[in-house]
């Protein structure tokens, strides 16, 4: 018992006085509407009291910081040692512009990089194929060779800076650039540390960024923890992705839900198919959720991830290394909880989320620009975003104690319920087979879709509220620089192709592609010959055909 | 007889896969009367434009968020004009700067409905503008 029983007694006896008392004041003023929920609709009471959390076990369910079940964080010493990492996701136009903007944020205080490429290079695609039509340097950099590549970390010191990667389909190629230019750049692969996102199976399930079936996607995903495994100990081979579900329009416990379900579904390859003890390379998986405007919504939910996630490890893989059962997760702020109207409103909204990561005990943050909402950030608004991290970190003292809010009876009911939540999809997609099943019979893409419709609909019906869209709406503009990507960008980036497909040897590409095509054939890990390849200039593109023409292709059921 | 319904293609043009908006929109539009196709994502203008003759639609409405919208959105109804289907309307919605609104336009694109307009603002456009060919 968490109460003694004097306390239960007297908080039963003072609470129905207050009901009462509830009763009698609404009759003169009554609330403002009939139901109160969060963003993603859960009813939430008016009041939590010891009761809600009277069948809690202090030492089982709720514990301390760096002890099992690590709901209030993994590490003992929390925000002291360090602040969480400031990681501003950045990328734009040719690798040498994202260089240009990496060296300016490492200036301005930013502790690791992160990559966002444009959409032919997270698709599998070269800036010069026809599919690239419009897109390249659009929504971040464009990759096609090692050339690029070796332009795009110029001058960044690989062993000291850590760089996340948010690429899917081509992660082996990506990934296999950043080896190949450490190896050039005389760096050891024991030394580099990052990330790639590498996570297929929230594409198939929200982002949409896919290119080979899943089964094929879940195959290279899990050559790539081997190969951490064994030879770049200091990268994660994964960041199990509920962002990006989130921000397709799922709720918080089905962002929990489906994020935490993918993440059993990796480690369930790698034990089966690379024969992997769970313990040597649990501790690198990763993980990626979402802040949005909900406040104690999100921060009971990165809690609730925690200890989910170390019952899961210790009591469903049998993980015995204290690190195989901690959940470490970077988050970022919500691009959906943007407004195009008012743009200036959205440094309150992502000031609010980003405290709201910070309480729930993230270990690195990207906070978004005011202007992300309508085109790539300008580096005036990525720096408030980047000074948004360090007034919290450096002024406001929430950094000063660890998991602040713990024992306060809304925030452990409330994560115990969100918790519920999602042990029950995890049981509904573990009876289905698991989530490739669950993926083919298109059950979380449909749970994602009535959500976000229900929450459009709310929007619409006024029952939810966004200022400056559905209230407080004006017709005044706040008029905003917005950045804009030279359409030049793609031209240059095509002649860039097109000079090192020249100049390189034609017949060592060729044969590496080779390589790649017969080590796909046989199940073999793919990474040693992509890494030849990257070095022998073979491109993304040609890489990816490779794949596609292995593993074949997989198209957008276009489920709604 | 009774009259026909308004078909509807939802499109997603170029390699962005923020799909939410669009899948959103055809629901809306399937609660609303209309017959909707969705094609899904990754659709290039060419594949677009074959299912909007195939599936023989009264508008086809693109979403795009990448950027790509300024030579995408052109590019179908250009190809449309070409396979004598010029008379199938086209709008379009997404992160679309209002910047490239006149040029759009230009280009024959009939609508541009952008973050924050309302489910029934968009249906009513198409009541209002749209009736289902013969």
């Amino acid at each position: 018992m968490y109460f003694s029983k004097k306390t239960l007694d007297s908080s039963s006896t003072l609470t129905r006085k207050w009901e009462e008392d509830v009763k009698t004041a609404l009759k003169d003023s009554p609330d403002q509407k009939d139901r109160f929920s969060t963003v993603s609709d859960l009813e939430i009471k008016r009041l939590y009291t010891p009761e809600d959390i009277e069948h809690m076990n202090f030492r089982n369910d709720i514990s301390v910081p760096g002890e099992y079940p690590y709901l209030r964080g993994n590490q003992s010493t929390g925000y002291r040692g360090r602040y969480w990492t400031f990681r501003m996701f950045s990328g734009m136009g040719s690798a040498k512009d994202t260089n240009q903007r990496w060296h300016l944020l490492l200036k301005q205080g930013q502790t690791g990089l992160s990559t966002a490429f444009d959409f032919p290079t997270l698709m599998g695609y070269d800036s010069d194929s026809p599919k690239a039509l419009g897109e390249v340097g659009k929504c971040g950099v464009a990759i096609d060779t090692l050339e690029d590549f070796l332009t795009l970390i110029d001058g960044i010191p690989l062993d000291k800076v850590t760089t996340s990667m948010t690429i899917n389909p081509p992660a082996t190629i990506l990934w296999a650039m950043y080896c190949a230019a450490a190896e050039i750049k005389g760096v050891p692969l024991a030394k580099i540390g990052g990330t790639i996102q590498n996570d297929m199976l929230k594409e198939f399930i929200a982002q949409k960024t896919f290119m080979c079936p899943p089964e094929a996607s879940v195959k290279l995903i899990s050559d790539t923890v081997e190969f951490g495994t064994k030879y770049v100990p200091r990268w994660n081979t994964i960041s199990i992705s509920g962002y990006h579900i989130r921000e397709a329009g799922s709720t918080a416990v089905q962002e929990l839900a489906f994020t935490i379900r993918d993440g059993i579904e990796y480690v369930e390859d790698v034990v089966r198919r690379k024969g992997l003890n769970v313990d040597d390379f649990a501790p690198r998986l990763s993980f990626f959720f979402n802040s949005h405007i909900d406040f104690f919504e999100e921060i009971c939910k990165m809690r609730a991830a925690r200890r989910m996630w170390a019952k899961i490890m210790k009591e469903r893989f049998g993980a015995k290394n204290q690190r195989s059962w901690w959940l470490r997760f970077h988050t970022q702020t919500a691009g959906c909880s943007l407004t195009a109207q008012q743009p200036y409103n959205n440094v309150v909204r992502t000031t609010v989320e980003a405290l709201a990561a910070v309480l729930g005990g993230t270990q690195s943050l990207h906070t978004n620009s005011l202007d992300e909402v309508l085109c790539l950030p300008s580096e005036h608004a990525v720096e408030i975003a980047l000074r948004t991290q360090q007034i919290l970190a450096e002024e406001t003292g929430v950094a000063n104690t660890i998991d602040p809010l713990a024992g306060s009876y809304f925030i452990e009911s409330l994560t115990n319920e969100m918790e519920e939540k999602a042990w029950e999809y995890i049981r509904k997609i573990d009876e289905m087979g698991g989530m490739i099943a669950a993926i083919e019979k298109g059950f979380p893409q449909m749970e994602i879709a009535e959500a976000s419709y229900r929450f459009q609909r709310q929007l619409d019906a006024n029952e939810k509220i966004m200022v400056g869209v559905n209230k407080y709406a004006t017709d005044a503009k706040q008029e905003i620089p917005l950045v804009d990507i030279d359409e030049q960008v793609g031209e240059e980036q095509i002649k860039r192709l097109k000079d090192v497909k020249r100049k390189r040897d034609n017949r060592a590409a060729a044969q590496s592609l080779n390589d790649i095509r017969n080590a796909c054939k046989k199940g073999d890990n793919v990474m040693p010959y992509c890494i030849a390849a990257v070095k022998n200039l073979a491109s993304l593109q040609e890489i990816c055909d490779v794949y596609r023409e292995v593993y074949g292709e997989y198209r957008d059921p276009g489920l709604y | 007889m009774p009259e026909r319904k308004i078909r509807v293609m939802v499109a997603k043009p170029g390699l962005d896969g923020h799909d939410r908006g669009a899948r959103v929109l055809a629901r809306c539009f399937r609660d609303a009367g209309f017959e909707v196709i969705y094609t899904g994502c990754h659709q290039t203008p060419e594949q677009i434009v074959a299912a909007a003759i195939q599936e023989d639609v009264d508008l086809v409405g693109l979403s795009c968020l990448s950027g790509a919208h300024r030579k995408l959105f052109p590019r179908v109804v250009e190809l449309l004009r070409e396979k004598d289907a010029g008379d199938i309307n086209v709008i379009g919605g997404g992160i679309i700067p209002e910047q490239d609104f006149a040029a759009l336009y230009d280009a024959g694109i009939k609508a541009i409905f952008t973050p924050g307009a309302p489910l029934d603002s968009i249906v009513e456009w198409i009541n209002t503008n749209i009736k289902p060919r013969a």
